[in-house]
This record gives C-alpha cells, structure tokens and sequence, in this order.
C-alpha cells in the first residue's frame, strides 16, 4: 500500500513589509507550519538580516567577520558592506553607542548616524536601541522623525514603553514597531491585544518573542514559538498571527562558546568556527521553531542559513 | 490509540461471573480502559479479543534498541509531535561518517577528533554517539573498517545493500548490536534473512515514501519490527519533507507502517559544508530525525549540537537543574566574592556567563532550591536564610572561602536581616534584580 499523504491547507498569516519601493521585504506570511514548505506552495519565505551597530566590532579574533568590513571606516561604509553581503534581506542598526552606560552619544548625534546609515542603506532598514528603557524611547522618537518615510522596523516596545513608542513610530510617522515579550505566549498576545488597542495596525506589528543561545534555555524559545505558530495557524488566533522576528546574534555571541578565546580553551579550538556555528545551529533552530526573519551577525552564518531557507523551498 | 472502556466491554463474556474480583463485566472494562487492571485479569478473555486489544493498544512509534553494553540507546517510542504536547522522551542520537575507501590514516583521524568531545554538561555526559561506516565491495576491508569502528566505542552504523558483504561484516561486528542499513525494494529479502541471524536492527531505504511505505510493510509481514527509516538523500528538501511526513503519518494519521525512529544522513545531503550541515542537525533534530549523521563533529559543532539536545529533551514538567555546590568562576579563590543564585539550570547559566563577561572572580554558590527559580524557590519556600545557612554549613563554604561577603539576588533582598542573623560572620551584600545588571554591580563591589 503506498503512503497517503493528507493534504494540509492553512490559511496564510499576516505579513509586514519594510523598506520602500522595490526594496521592500515582507517579513511573515507563511501559509504552512515553520518551514513545512511542502504542506503549500509559499507565500513568502523566512528573512534574513545582519545586524552592525554604530560602534565596530572587536573583530581581533574573527578575521572572516572583519574582511567583510575590510575597509570600510566610517558607518555609512560599513553599513553598505553589510546590506551587499550575500543573502541579506535585510539590516539592522543597533545603536549602541548610545548606552548612557557606555559612550551616552547624544540622541542628536544618533539621530545623525542613522541618518547616514539609512543613506548608504540599499536593503531595508530596522533598527534596534541600546537596553536602556529611557534613552531607547527618546531615541525612537527621534529617529521616527528623522527617518519619515524610509518603513523602518524599529525594535522593540515592550508593555513599559509600547505607547509612546507606538505611538511615535507608527501612529506618527508610518514606520514598522517589533512588540518585545520574553518567552511567553500570553504576554506576546497580551502585547499585541494592547498594540492593536492603541490603534497600531496589525499589519505594522512583528513580534519579538525573546530568544536564547542553544544550549541555554532555548527549549523555552522552541516551545513558545511552537505554541505561537499552533495558535495562529490550526486555531487561527488573530492576536498571534503577526510575523515573529529574533535576534540570535545577540544571544549567541554573548555566550562562553563564542567569546572564550583559543588561548582560554585550547581544546575548543578556533573561535570564529565556533562562534558561527553557535549562531548558524541556533538560527536554523529559531527558522524551525517559527522565526519568520532572524538577525544574525556573522557573514558566513547569513550566507549558509539564507542558501539553507532555499535549498529547503 | 487506547481502546474505549465500552469497546472493551465487548470483548468480555458479559456474564458479570465476578471471576476477575470485578462486580460486573462493565466495571471491569472501565477499569481496564483506564489501565487500573490488566485484560489478562478475566479468565474467559478469548485469544482473538486479547489479539485485538494488543495491537488497539501498541504504541503509534516503536521503540528501537540498538548498540550493546555500555553504549546501548533506545530510539523512538515518541508519542508526541512536540515537547510541549507531553515530552520527548529518547533524545536523537549524532554520529560522524567513515567509509572502507578512506585511507587509514584518515579513518585515524577520524575517530580520534571524534573521541576529543567528551566533557559533561548540565550533569550529563556529552560525546558522538554513533560511527557509520561505509562498506565497498570489498568484504574483508569493509569489515576491518567496522571493526575499527566498534573498538571506537560507539554503535556502528552499516551502509551496505550488498547482502553478502553485509553478512560477512556483520559476522565480525554482530557482538555491537549495530544497525544495518541498505535494504530497499530489491534487496529487501536477502537484507532481511542477513539482519536477522545477526539480530541487526535494519535500515531502511526508497526511492520514494511510496516504495518506503511498501518495503517497510513487507518486512514487517515478514516479521521484521525492528527497522529504522532512512529519509533519504535526494536534496534537502525532500530528506526534511520525508522526515516530517514520516513522523506525522505515525503520530498524528496513527499510520503505523511509519512508527520507526529515522536516520538522516547530513554528510551526502551537503558534502564538504559542515556550516550547513551542523544548521540542518540542528532543524532535524528539532524535527524527527533520530540518527542524524554528519562528516565529522569537532567541538565547533558538538557545544551548540549537544547544548540544544539536551535543551529539547528536558521534560517540559520538571525543571533542569544543576547540583548544588560551590562554583569558582573566572579563576575565584578563598579570597573572591560569593555570590548566590538557585539551582535552576537557567538562572544558573544566565548568572554565571554575566559573572564571566564581568571578569571579576566570583565564587558562585548554589545551594538546593528545589530547581526553582529565585522567586518561585523563595515563594515555595526552597530559598530561605535557613535553607542558605544550612547549605553554607554543609559545603563549608566558612572554611573553604575566607571572604565573606556573600551577595544575594535582589530579589529576595528580603532575606537579608534573617541572613545577617543567622550568619553573623558574613557580610551580606544586596545584589541586583536581574543577572544582566552584575556586570556594572561587581565592577563596583571590588
């Protein structure tokens, strides 16, 4: 008796584009559970974003990671670098800088920075604060501002901060808000209920469901995201089907497996092989748990997990 | 799928004879349906009806067996499709790739990069579980290959659909309890008579899920249960796909032709890129792969493989926890800080990477909190100034460590004048609420 396949027919999800004109990327808008691409024919596959941030990378150990800059000095050349890297969909500026417990740039000089950023972008842009709940609301505002028109994603509101940031980003000047929970399904459907409440669009709002490195709790991100695609797909929950974004650079690079030097651990051997292995085996995993676009750092990672999304379409 | 306690109850005699201690034949179906007492309880149960109620009870996926001694696993036996449904409960094994055409030398190299990665994480061992090796035509190279494997210590993984080569290297190895894959719509038969006499569990493969499905059905009524399906290595696509399929048919379509464990093999579907292939062990270990073979495994690969296995097949009920003791951090000694967390696998490894990224030696102290995070230890009552002062008690963390300044998460900041108290020979510092603030807190403590 040969296999019977069942056919599986979901009704697509919401999607959210950024960027302008023929630039423009639709993050979300899958039709099928996370990458079962041979459910349905697709609507839309999952994104890929590099993220810099206005300070450079401490590249001394990642000679990979710095030939992908080799040359350029200023943001604005760095950031074009990263948007012609292969298998970008799209960047994210991460404005560091402005960390009042770090270099405490000035919200004018930032707004500055993001401006020539924008300028030398060619790929859709997001951009992302510095942690600090105060300085990241005045600088939203700021840049919200600054960059009318260009469909920015900003990232993120959590419950503390959605109005205002809301409200400045989206309500007034169009732009692309991620709403940040961390790892729960209900606080992400709590704060997408209070978003569309406030009168922000469905089709304006990404979901930030938190991430983690592999290895450190990330059954809690796969489960979440299991949970999140479940609701919107089989019981078609309204208040989760917005586009789920994740930054895994920020999570995998922060861990003892990508920062331990060779000379620390010799046994572990080089640390930019592990460090983009950290980055690629936690994306892959993000992508197969429901990340619809997933932010990564490493050239080589980007590379191997956009030709992964490909090869698997 | 559980039979019903009324599809039960008409398999009884219906006589209510009370033989089963049982006051009626209804009672004793309920009970039976509920899984209180066995069918086997009622004397006058006929073969036919316990037939049938086996296989209405057998399980949606087996549970394989394979490997011998101290390097035997069991695979499958999920009945889940996602942890959160229940749990997961045999975690997927990782294997690197031999073949009898590699030189010796490389074989050699192989093994002994493979046999680097064992180091303990989380209380668990971690290390490649499987070699597979694949023959060629040549018998007696094929099996000195295998043999090479087996003296690895890991569970050999055959490829060969020669069913006489098969024989004869199974012959050397039989003792390891390997696994033979290679048999397919042709070869099935002769594969099946060779797997057997060795008692092999057999790999199956075809070139379709439609010829799978077909094999698998006739070595099944062949009497073979003891299979594991191979997902094939068309492409990527169609390896995911098959792997998805399978694994769905089983446990949702309660298909059970495909309630086999599966092996992927990452090494033909991206040869020569161990990026793509470490992200594909990550997606197929996330999704239905239950040998899942790779070129070669390093530490590059194994710390983000093994971290998200164990990550995945922890118990979604029962927290992961670490054991309870005294845990230098950033080259501590007596005279460095103590600082206090639980002994929830996720606070501890949150708190101890803030507290190396800080570079401040740390003495991290983990006492017994039931696994609980800070607050919910705290609120159970797990983390109390009794519970820290008896763990400082028990470890002599008094003798072993001369600084006592011991910080407490700022959180049950609360417990500091019971603390003082009842530690008056240590000085009790109030760190901060949440584990990414300790870097700028210990810069200013020393």
């Amino acid at each position: 008796m040969p296999f019977i396949k069942k056919p599986r027919t979901l009704k697509p999800l919401g999607a959210v584009s950024i960027g302008t004109g023929e630039r423009a990327v639709k993050i979300g808008g899958g039709n099928t559970l996370p990458l079962y691409f041979f459910d349905a024919k697709l609507s839309n596959p999952p994104a890929v974003g590099v993220e810099l941030t206005d300070t450079a990378w401490d590249a001394a150990e990642l000679p990979l990671l710095a030939k992908a800059y080799e040359g350029a000095a200023t943001l604005a050349e760095r950031v074009a670098c990263a948007a012609n890297m292969k298998g970008v969909d799209f960047v994210c500026l991460r404005l560091e800088g402005a960390d009042p417990g770090g270099d405490n740039l000035s919200v004018e000089e930032c707004v500055k920075l993001a401006q020539e950023a924008a300028a030398a972008c060619t790929k859709p842009l997001c951009i992302a604060g510095c942690r600090s709940e105060e300085k990241d609301v005045e600088l939203f505002k700021a840049l919200a501002a600054a960059l009318q028109g260009q469909n920015v994603l900003f990232l993120s509101a959590k419950e503390e901060d959605y109005k205002t940031i809301g409200a400045a980003t989206v309500l007034a000047y169009g732009h692309k808000v991620a709403g940040e929970s961390s790892v729960d399904i209900n606080l992400a459907k709590q704060l997408n209920v209070l978003m569309t409440q406030l009168g922000i669009p469905k089709e304006s709002i990404v979901m930030n469901l938190g991430g983690a490195a592999v290895g450190y709790g990330f059954e809690y991100v796969s489960s979440t995201m299991d949970r999140v695609k479940a609701a919107a797909l089989e019981q078609d929950d309204a208040m989760l089907q917005m586009p789920v974004i994740t930054q895994v650079a920020t999570e995998t690079w922060a861990v003892k497996e990508s920062m331990a030097s060779q000379a620390d651990m010799p046994e572990w051997g080089d640390l930019e092989q592990r460090g983009i292995q950290m980055e690629t085996v936690t994306a892959a995993a993000c992508l197969a748990s429901g990340s619809d676009a997933v932010i990564l750092r490493h050239p080589v990672a980007v590379d191997k997990i956009a030709a992964l999304v490909a090869a698997l379409i | 799928m559980a039979l019903k306690g009324l599809d039960i109850f008409k398999l009884t005699p219906k006589t209510n004879c009370k033989e089963c201690n049982q006051p009626t034949c209804m009672a004793f179906a309920m009970k039976v349906a509920s899984g209180a007492i066995a069918l086997t309880d009622c004397p006058h149960m006929s073969a036919a009806a316990l037939d049938k109620f086996a296989s209405a009870t057998e399980p949606p996926m087996k549970t394989i067996d394979i490997g011998a001694g101290e390097c035997a696993y069991k695979l499958g036996g999920e009945t889940v499709l996602l942890r959160h449904d229940k749990t997961l409960v045999n975690s997927n094994l990782y294997g690197i790739c031999i073949s009898a055409d590699m030189p010796d030398a490389a074989i050699e190299a192989a093994l002994t990069e493979m046999t680097k990665i064992d180091y303990e994480r989380i209380g668990k061992r971690m290390y490649v579980e499987c070699v597979y090796v694949k023959c060629n035509s040549d018998a007696v190279r094929s099996a000195e290959v295998a043999v090479k494997a087996v003296a690895s210590g890991r569970v050999p993984v055959l490829d060969c659909a020669d069913p006489d080569i098969a024989k004869s290297v199974l012959g050397a190895i039989k003792e390891a309890k390997p696994v033979l894959c290679g048999a397919n719509a042709a070869n099935w038969e002769a594969m099946n008579a060779v797997a057997k006499a060795a008692d092999a569990v057999l790999g199956v493969s075809g070139a379709d899920l439609n010829e799978l499905h077909d094999t698998v059905e006739k070595l099944e009524a062949a009497g073979n249960k003891k299979l594991i399906l191979d997902v094939g290595s068309v492409s990527i696509k169609d390896a995911f796909a098959n792997a998805v399929e399978i694994r769905r048919a089983a446990l949702k379509d309660g298909d059970r032709t495909f309630g086999y464990p599966s092996i992927v093999n990452l090494a033909a579907l991206a040869p020569g890129d161990l990026v793509t292939q470490a992200a594909l062990a990550s997606i197929f270990t996330l999704r239905y792969g239950s040998i899942i073979l790779m070129e070669r495994i390093g530490y590059a690969e194994a710390l983000p493989l093994f971290g998200l296995r164990q990550n995945i097949y922890t118990d979604p009920q029962k927290p992961m926890r670490v054991t309870p003791g005294l845990y230098p951090i950033g080259g501590a000694n007596e005279n460095s800080v103590c600082c206090l967390t639980v002994d929830f696998a996720l606070s501890y490894f949150i708190v101890s990477g803030e507290i190396e990224r800080s570079r401040v030696p740390v003495n991290l102290l983990i006492p017994d909190a039931g696994g609980y995070s800070v607050l919910t230890a705290w609120a159970a009552g797990k983390l109390s100034a009794s519970s820290i002062a008896k763990f400082i008690q028990e470890f002599e963390i008094d003798t072993k460590i001369k600084n006592h300044t011991l910080i407490l998460p700022g959180k049950v900041a609360v417990l500091k004048g019971d603390l003082e108290a009842k530690l008056p020979d240590w000085k009790i510092v109030v760190g901060p609420n949440e584990a990414i603030q300790l870097v700028k807190f210990l810069s200013t403590i020393n």
